[in-house]
């Protein structure tokens, strides 16, 4: 059993709203390691990161730091592919199993 | 902020007509155009921006709820609304499950702290299983007004 732990700063001016949530989810899903989430900077509650209902309640604007932990086989992975995917802007859709298309109007 | 301060009671509309997602988002617009919470002018930019938003990636968060929204310069004041459907609505939810309780955010392009903590209250109230089966009950804008005043009431 390994333990990981990441921290990482959103710099999109959106934040993390829904879709991005809905994309750290996707990819927290593909791990086997138990994922909490974690807003430091409003010294919010540990989530579950795999969850979308929980996860909606990050409330992640735009300079929160977000830690990310993770145990199991693949922490380590988790929380880099995490941390790069929070780093890139959500905007790593070979990272996504959804595959949404990236689109920039409407939301 | 409180639920009951951001979601327009006057609009809530506790017996969906439509039976599709589309039609849900636009009557959902419409009620809270008709009872003054948007301008009409924007019912149709807001509905189509909504829907797009949801193209993108549902809002169906699973357990029977979703949570359409969209910033969009049309809107002026942030204001949300409530719809119930009994029979159940597909909203391609991530767990494929109908949506019966549908909470709809407008925000204006220019406020995402604001629209997040929004999105952070809904989804705190919607967190909690006895919310849910309340709110999937709940058949009048009294009753759905009362529910969500109640909410506020109690503590975390």
């Amino acid at each position: 059993m390994t333990e990981a732990v990441g921290e990482v700063a959103v710099t999109t001016k959106e934040g993390l709203h829904a879709r991005p949530v809905m994309r750290f989810v996707d990819v927290a899903s593909t791990f086997g390691s138990t994922i909490s989430v974690c807003n430091i900077t409003l010294g919010g509650e540990s989530l579950d990161g795999k969850s979308a209902m929980e996860m909606m309640l990050l409330e992640a604007t735009q300079n929160c730091v977000i830690r990310i932990s993770a145990k199991g086989d693949d922490a380590n992975e988790a929380v880099a592919a995490l941390t790069s995917l929070v780093e890139s802007g959500m905007e790593n859709p070979a990272s996504s199993p959804s595959g949404d298309p990236p689109t920039a109007s409407a939301s | 902020m409180r639920l009951s301060e951001l979601i327009h009671g006057p609009s809530v509309v506790p017996e969906l007509a439509a039976t599709d997602r589309n039609g849900v988002i636009r009557e959902l617009i419409q009620s809270l155009a008709d009872h003054g919470a948007l301008d009409p002018d924007s019912v149709e930019t807001a509905t189509r921006a909504a829907i797009a938003r949801e193209n993108q990636g549902s809002t169906g968060f699973g357990k029977g709820v979703a949570v359409p929204h969209v910033k969009h310069d049309c809107v002026k004041t942030m204001t949300a609304t409530i719809g119930r459907s009994s029979r159940g609505v597909d909203f391609a939810a991530l767990d494929r499950a109908p949506v019966y309780s549908v909470v709809l955010l407008l925000s204006p392009a220019e406020t995402p702290e604001d629209h997040l903590a929004a999105m952070e209250k809904i989804f705190r109230y919607l967190q909690r299983e006895n919310f849910r089966r309340f709110l999937r009950q709940a058949d009048t804008v009294e009753a759905i007004s009362d529910l969500v005043a109640e909410a506020d009431e109690m503590k975390e």
